[in-house]
Order: structure tokens, then sequence, then C-alpha cells
């Protein structure tokens, strides 16, 4: 078998108890209509109509996401490396430090950029 | 790694995977019902003590009360999505334990089949955890937004962002375990702070930013922004009911006790007895880890409950600012750090030992200086224009922005 | 509905930094844009109220963001409303005093103290000595138990769980001999036109003694909580600021005011009771600050705690040493003003609580207006949020210590 087979095994029981507790939740509670009841929180008052998905969601969000990009390949590549750093001496070390340099200047354009900044 | 793994028969695996899932159901409901009583003991409550001894049944009674509300499905929702996000969050949160390692081989009982205490080990085994708990941010971020309520989408926005700015922290915080261990497998981290020591002593820094970004990857207190009832009320599950509510619930308690069980795994020796219980010669054989490890789990449950008693919330932009502008950086020259001593070491250099000790020190110092957040001074507005404040004959309030001018002035 | 059909007001989430990037409008670079752009984002309008968590009652402000600043903020009042100014006008004096005493929950017994005072120097009534200082003690100590709910329920509002219960143990305290003494525990109906409705109960300032003692020595735990913390210092310092020019446009008064530099306090500039002496004798200390912010506000309270301790522990030496003799004064059947009108106003715990009288020879005023303390001070709240950002909001709102009640009437 496997290594990666007994993962399987436990999502497929995890995702069992979440789709039952999904599906029984209709059944185990009580259902009584009423119109307020299912229109969505907005403090007491009638929801302002939205578009869609909330409509436009700000800028900012994916900018944070572009740079977690960024900044989760830049540890990916850094975790090879660790791994296997006994191995590779200077040579790997000085490689690392260049690429981490190179990151190193992106980040300090964005901050410098003010992506970083939020308000 | 151990041979054993992928040669194991499938009844051992689905009773080990079982297994897994009752602790951590069970854990979760103790874990509840222990926050609560130690929040409640440092604020001069008693907290729950009714139902079962000492109240331990409470988290479950909750747990029922919440089946048997109503399930609602507001009509703003996108239907597919909001009954699909519960149960993105919960899947993932449940398989990053397939490779926590419990203890070592043991002897299942009854048969004469023997078995490591981890349902399976991978060579990526870290890297594994990280992308299966990113996955359930998805579950998050499309409650908050299928939920068609604004303060669900901002809750879900915010819990999103916060969770992958702290996850860059926490991935780099582990790289310089993994240059000590030489593995990304969990076992292996396991037994190389075996023969070695745990990693939290050499690796101060690391672990103290990983527990900064444990705290802000789960969305607990101080950075529970997210759920920040004052402002965004109940956050990306504002419109969540009964059981679909009860799933996050569920979810979020596990990632704590995932990043608990990850900061104990790689800093804190895993599995392995501490110091006074270790010096007897059968507390790492048997069964016996399993409790070694849910103690020390447990130890970091408290730190979370702790700090919830405790700290007032970040506000967004500070938190931030802190993820971004101090933790990452700081790990980025502390894994340099460690990488360049350990070369150091390897070619057979000066005590390099003391040197990262001491170091560690100071960068923890430094950190902890860096972690009082300075407030920006607002900047000025423009000149207010000037209105009468008598204008037609009697006081008026002066509008924001205005300054008021008296007629005998 | 599509975005087109509906007004042009884009919820663009808290988060948004799409536009006003650059002052000049030239928001490009962050894919925001100028007035014009397609990509400029419209302003968003925030409900936040009436059924909101921060608002602790039925406030309800209506913001209008631009991105993350609030440009404009309207709080919409009324949701409370009893028309308590319009029942005044249909109850003898006597029934006045349990309406009067509604308004602003938390400070039940100064709000009625005004009333009787207004009554009494309408009617020219010598209120014997014992009764004044009796009610002076109750009212200080009225202050102490609204001070203390705002010690607690602020630190809960920034996140700070815990302090609540700590504040909420000093006021059971003093809650006790309230309690004792009128009945009451919140609405307490002690006072009575001519004194109080009865004598105190025998030992009962020996128990108010020790209460208040207890609540001195346990005060400084409150304190080290929440006053020291950087988080709580980070998120209050220099946020809200009240500038004292717009404090006094605006007529706010109270802590609120004199944390903005405010030099008013109706004890010492007006006083009524027996403050006179106390001032005299350096026990009445008018606390200020000049900052303004959050945090001077919430170290307002704190101060004045103290000062209300020691106010309290004044009357209480001068009510033992004081001979036996009567609280309150015999009244007819039927109460009537003569025709006539007065101003009456306290230093409510709040701020300024001020009742004008006009009667025209009736049993029940032909007109009895309340200005209540808070209803002036959240007039001020759209000129200290505005320019702030949404996550200051509930820590702004906070600040402005108010009571639903007390704004709608």
């Amino acid at each position: 078998m496997n290594v990666y087979a007994p993962i399987l095994v436990l999502g497929i029981i995890a995702a069992a108890f979440a789709v039952l507790s999904v599906g029984i939740a209709p059944f185990t509670g009580p259902k009584r209509y009423n119109r307020a009841k299912l229109d969505s929180y907005e403090c007491g008052i009638e929801p302002t109509p939205q578009p869609a998905g909330g409509g436009r969601v700000s800028v900012k969000y994916f900018i944070t996401a572009m740079l977690f990009i960024v900044f989760d390949i830049e540890i990916i590549f850094l975790y090879p490396f660790a791994v296997a750093f006994d191995q590779l001496g200077w040579f790997g070390l000085i490689e690392m430090v260049i690429f981490i340099g190179t990151v190193f200047v992106a980040y300090a354009y964005v901050w410098r950029r003010g992506g970083l900044e939020w308000d | 790694m151990n041979g054993l793994f992928g040669t194991e028969s499938w009844w051992v695996v689905i009773a080990k995977a079982v297994l897994i899932f009752l602790i951590l159901v069970i854990y979760t409901l103790f874990n509840i019902w222990f926050e609560r009583r130690v929040v409640a003991k440092m604020q001069h409550r008693i907290g729950p003590n009714v139902h079962g001894p000492f109240g331990l049944l409470q988290s479950l009674a909750d747990g029922v009360k919440l089946a048997l509300k109503e399930d609602i499905v507001p009509t703003a929702a996108d239907k597919v999505v909001y009954v699909l996000a519960p149960i993105l969050a919960t899947i993932p949160a449940f398989m990053a334990w397939a490779v926590i390692p419990f203890g070592p081989e043991v002897r299942i009982p009854f048969t004469d089949t023997v078995t490591p205490l981890q349902l399976t080990d991978l060579p990526v085994g870290v890297l594994y955890i990280l992308a299966v708990t990113s996955i359930g941010i998805y579950g998050i971020v499309l409650a908050g937004w299928s939920s068609g309520s604004t303060y669900a989408l901002l809750g879900g926005m915010r819990s999103s962002a916060q969770m992958i700015s702290y996850e860059v922290a926490m991935g780099l915080a582990f790289v310089s375990v993994f240059m000590y261990a030489g593995s990304m497998s969990t076992a292996d981290i396991v037994a190389a702070q075996a023969e070695d020591m745990w990693f939290a002593l050499p690796l101060l820094p690391s672990f103290v930013i990983y527990l900064i970004a444990m705290v802000g990857e789960t969305n607990r207190a101080p950075f529970d922004l997210p759920e920040a009832e004052g402002e965004l009320v109940g956050g990306f599950h504002t419109e969540y009911s009964s059981l679909k509510f009860a799933l996050f619930f569920l979810a979020e308690y596990v990632n704590m006790v995932t990043v608990s069980a990850l900061a104990t795994t790689l800093f804190l020796g895993g599995w392995r007895a501490p110091w006074p219980i270790s010096l007897w010669d059968g507390a790492n054989s048997g069964y016996w880890p399993v409790l070694w490890f849910l103690g020390k789990t447990l130890i970091f449950i408290f730190v979370f409950v702790w700090l919830r008693g405790t700290l007032p919330r970040m506000r967004y932009d500070q938190f931030m600012k802190f993820g971004w502008k101090v933790l990452i950086p700081a790990a980025l020259l502390w894994t340099m750090a460690v990488a360049v001593v350990r070369r150091i070491r390897l070619d057979g250099g000066m005590d390099q030992q003391t040197v990262l000790i001491v170091g560690g020190i100071a960068v923890t110092l430094l950190l902890v200086i860096a972690f009082i957040p300075e407030r920006k001074q607002p900047a000025d507005d423009e000149e207010p224009a000037e209105t009468d404040a008598f204008a037609g004959g009697y006081p008026v309030p002066p509008m924001p922005g205005h300054q008021e001018t008296r007629p005998d002035a | 509905m599509s975005p087109q059909d509906g007004p042009r007001q884009v919820v663009v989430g808290l988060g948004a930094g799409a536009s006003g990037f650059s002052a000049d409008g030239r928001g490009y670079e962050r894919g925001g844009g100028g007035p014009g752009s397609d990509l400029a984002t419209t302003d968003m309008v925030l409900n936040v109220g009436p059924q909101h968590p921060a608002t602790h009652g039925v406030l309800r402000l209506r913001m209008t963001l631009d991105g993350e600043r609030i440009v404009h903020c309207e709080p919409v009042v009324g949701y409370m409303h009893r028309g308590v100014e319009k029942l005044f006008e249909v109850r003898d004096y006597r029934q006045i005093i349990v309406l009067a005493n509604r308004h602003d929950w938390l400070s039940a017994f100064s709000s009625e103290l005004g009333v009787v005072l207004a009554v009494e120097r309408m009617l020219g009534m010598q209120v014997p000595e014992r009764a004044t200082w009796t009610r002076m003690l109750l009212a200080e100590l009225n202050r102490v138990l609204n001070h203390l709910m705002f010690l607690g329920s602020y630190p809960l509002e920034v996140g700070a769980i815990t302090p609540i219960f700590y504040a909420f143990r000093e006021r059971e305290t003093i809650q006790e001999v309230m309690e004792e003494v009128s009945g009451g525990r919140m609405h307490y109906m002690f006072n009575r036109v001519g004194g109080l409705k009865e004598d105190v109960p025998a030992g009962w300032t020996g128990r108010v003694c020790d209460a208040v003692a207890a609540v001195r020595r346990r005060l400084p735990q409150i304190e080290d909580l929440i006053f020291g913390n950087e988080i709580f210092q980070a998120r209050t310092r220099g946020v809200g600021v009240l500038p004292v020019d717009v404090a006094h446009a605006f007529g706010v008064s109270g802590p609120i005011a004199r944390a903005s530099g405010v030099d008013l306090d109706l004890r010492r500039d007006e006083p009524y009771l027996a403050y006179e002496e106390l001032l005299a004798d350096g026990v009445l200390q008018v606390v200020t600050r000049t900052e303004g912010d959050c945090y001077a506000r919430f170290a307002c309270l704190l101060a004045q705690v103290k000062v209300s301790l020691d106010l309290a522990d004044a009357c209480l030496e001068r009510l033992t040493e004081m001979a036996q003799g009567p609280i309150n004064v015999r009244l007819p059947k039927i109460v009537k003003a003569p025709e006539g009108s007065t101003y009456a106003w306290t230093e409510n715990p709040l701020g300024i609580n001020g009742y004008w009288l006009v009667s025209r020879g009736e049993k029940t005023p032909w007109r009895l207006k309340l200005r209540s303390a808070s209803f002036n001070n959240i007039a001020a709240l759209p000129h200290v949020l505005e320019g702030c950002v949404v996550a200051d909001m509930v820590a702004i709102l906070g600040s402005m210590f108010f009571v639903v009640g007390d704004i709608d009437k």
C-alpha cells in the first residue's frame, strides 16, 4: 500500500462525518418559516441589496494574496535547501543567500511602495 | 523513515484512522471544556460544572443543542457554496493529523501486529500539513463570500488575509528546523530531537516566531480579528447556524490542536518524554508516549487560553503590519543566521552552539521590542471652512469640519 | 440585482484601499482610480446598529466609508425613545422619581437626585443634614458603580475579556450595600422630596466603610490588568481625539470632556448638596486630562473612582459623627410646586444631567425638560469618528461612555 493511501482513508472518514453533519442538520432541527429569519444580518435593519458575492472586494486583499504567493514560493524553495543543507556545502549556502537577497529586494520594493500599509 | 509505513494491512490503517478521528473529536470536546474552565478560573468564575463529572460533557451537550437548532440558509446566500464551505473547512483540519506521530511502534492489543502510532509518514510531512491546512482557508473565505452578508464577507476576507500572512512567517520558522533535522518527515524530526535536543532550545527564535504565527494562523486572541464581536459581529460564520456552525467551531478547535501538535513535534521533542520522566526506562515505549504527547499539546492549548484571558484584540492594521514587517524579516534573517552558523560548524569552526544560543536570545529580545507597535499620527486634515454658528439668529451646532465663529468674536 | 440598477453604492469592504491611495487622486498604483476613472470605488454605506454588539443598546450609526476611512458618520438616535418628558407631565412629583431614574440606568441615584433637588428648591424646602450627607454618599457610590461598569466593558470591547469580571466583583461589593439600604440593585428609588425614603439600617455605615475599603484595596488589580497592556495602549492612545473646542461646542460634559481638558465639574463649580465642604477639605478633586484620546477618557474614569471612594469615606466619617435625627421631611398629602421654574443640574457619572422644571402650581409639572449627559456627548461622535479608520470605530464608540437610554430618553 502506498504511503499516501492512509491520508485518503482519514480524509474519507472526515468527509463522511462532515457531509453527514450537514446532511442531517435540516432534519434534526425545527423548520419554522419566517422571511425575516432568512435575511442576511445587518444589525436589525433591512439588508442593503448587494451584488452577488458582495460586489467588488478591496484590491488590498488581492495584494496580500500576491505577496503571499511570492513568499510562499520562496519558502518552498527554501525547504529542499534546508533538508539537503548538510550535503550542499558552501556552494548551496551562497546560492541560497543570493536567492533570499533577490526576494528581499522585492520585499523592500513592496514595503517602499506601500504594499504593506493597511489603512 | 520507518519501513512499516505503506506496507501495513488495510484493517490496521482504518483502525488507526478511526482512532485518530475519535481522539480529535473527543480532544476537541475536552479542549472546549478546558478552555472554559481555565478562563473561568482566571475570571473568578466557576465555568461549566453541571453536565457530567466536572462539567466534562458540557461541550457534548452544546453540540447536541446545536444539532437541534434550525438549519438556516439565507435567501441571499449562494446555496451550493454555502453548504460546501463548512465541509471544506472540516476535512483538511482532520486530514492534517495523518502525519502527526503520537508515539513509537507498539503492539496492537490482542494481536501480534506491530505498528507505529502514526497513520503514515511522508518525506514531505510538514509540507503536507501546511498544504492541507491551507485548504481549510478556502472553507472560511467561501463561507464569508457565499453568505451574502457584508459582515460575513469582510470576516472571511480578513480571516484569509490573516491566515496567509501568518503562514509565511510560520513556514519560514520551519526552515531552520529542517536544517537541523535534515528531513521534513515528522517522525525523523522527532528522532533527530532525541539524538540532539529539543529544537526549541537552539532554535529559540524560530520557536517564538512559530508560537506567534500559530496564534495568528488559528485566529485566536489577541489576533481574533475575524471574529471581533464588536466590529464584525461573528465574522465569516455570522450567517451559519445549527450543525454547519458546529463544524466551523470544530474545525477551529481542531486547527488549534493541529498547530499545537506541530509545535510539540517540531520544537518540543514530539511524543518523547520530557526530562524528569525520561529518566524512567519505559517512558518512551508502549502507549505512554501518547500521554506525553497530549500533555505537551495541552500546554500549548493552555497558552492559547491564557492569551485569550489576558490580552485585548489587536487592530487589523497593527496586526498585518506586525506579520509582514516584523515577523517575516525576523524569520528570514534568523534563518540566514542559522544557515551560516551551521555551515561554519559543519566545517569545524568555533564553538557555534554557544554563538547560536547567544544570537538566538538577542533575536528574541529584538522580536519582543518590535512587538510594541508604534502608533501612526493621523495626517492633518485640510483647513476647515468657517461658518457662522449663529446663522439665522440662533445658535446651530457646528457641522463636522467647520469651525464656529461667534457673532461677538 | 446587478450592480448597475441600484444606487452607486458599491460595497467595497472594510479593507478597501483601492481609492484614495494618493491625495491628488492618482491612485492607480494600487489598482484604485481617480475620480471619474472606471476603477474608482464609490463610497460605501455601513450600518452599525441598531442591533450591533458595539453599540451596547439600540444606537445606530450610519457611516459612509471611503475604503477604511470613515468620511461621514451620522448617529441615528431614537430607537429607545420612551417620551419620558411627556410622561413626567402626567405624574405627580413623587411618581416622577421612579421615571427619572430609568433613563440612565447606570446612574439611577444621581438622576433621581436632580428631580428632588428641583422640587425642593421650588418648594423652598430645607432638607435635614443627615439626608444631604447620605444622598452625597449614595451618589458617589453610584458614580463608582457606573464607572466600574465602563472600566470593565470598555476593555471587553477592545477584546480583553477578563477585566469585566474584576470590575463586576467590585460592583457587586458596592451593589450589596446599595441593595441593603434601598432594596434596589439598579433603580434605587431611595430619594424622596424632602430627603430619603427612610433611615439607613443599623450598622450599615460600617458595612459601607468595609465595602469602600475593599474596593479601594482591589482597584489596583483592574488597573494592572489593562492599563499597562501594550496592545491596549496601541489601540487607545492618540485614537479618537476629542478636541477641547469641539467638546465646548457640543456641550460635552463629564469624564469625556474632562479627558479633553474641559475643567468643569458641577460638584466644584456649582456645588449642590454639601460638596462645598468636601471641596474645602480638599477631598473633592476634579480629574482632568489634556490628551482627549480614548486612553485619557478611560484613565479619567479610574481616577474618578478613586476620588469618589475618598468622597464616600469623607461622607461616612461625617455621618458617623452626626447626631441621630430625621432623614426626611414630612410631606403633605399632595405636593404642589408653586408657580415658577427652576433648573437643577447635577454632575452625574456620565456628565451634566439637568432638569428644567416649570410649574403652574399643579401637582404635576407643566414641563420637565431633561438634559441628559449621553445625548450631548454622543452628538460629538461624528466629529471624533470622521477621518478615523473603521478598526478604531469600536474603540472610540466604547470610550464615549454612553447609555442608550440616556440618549433617547
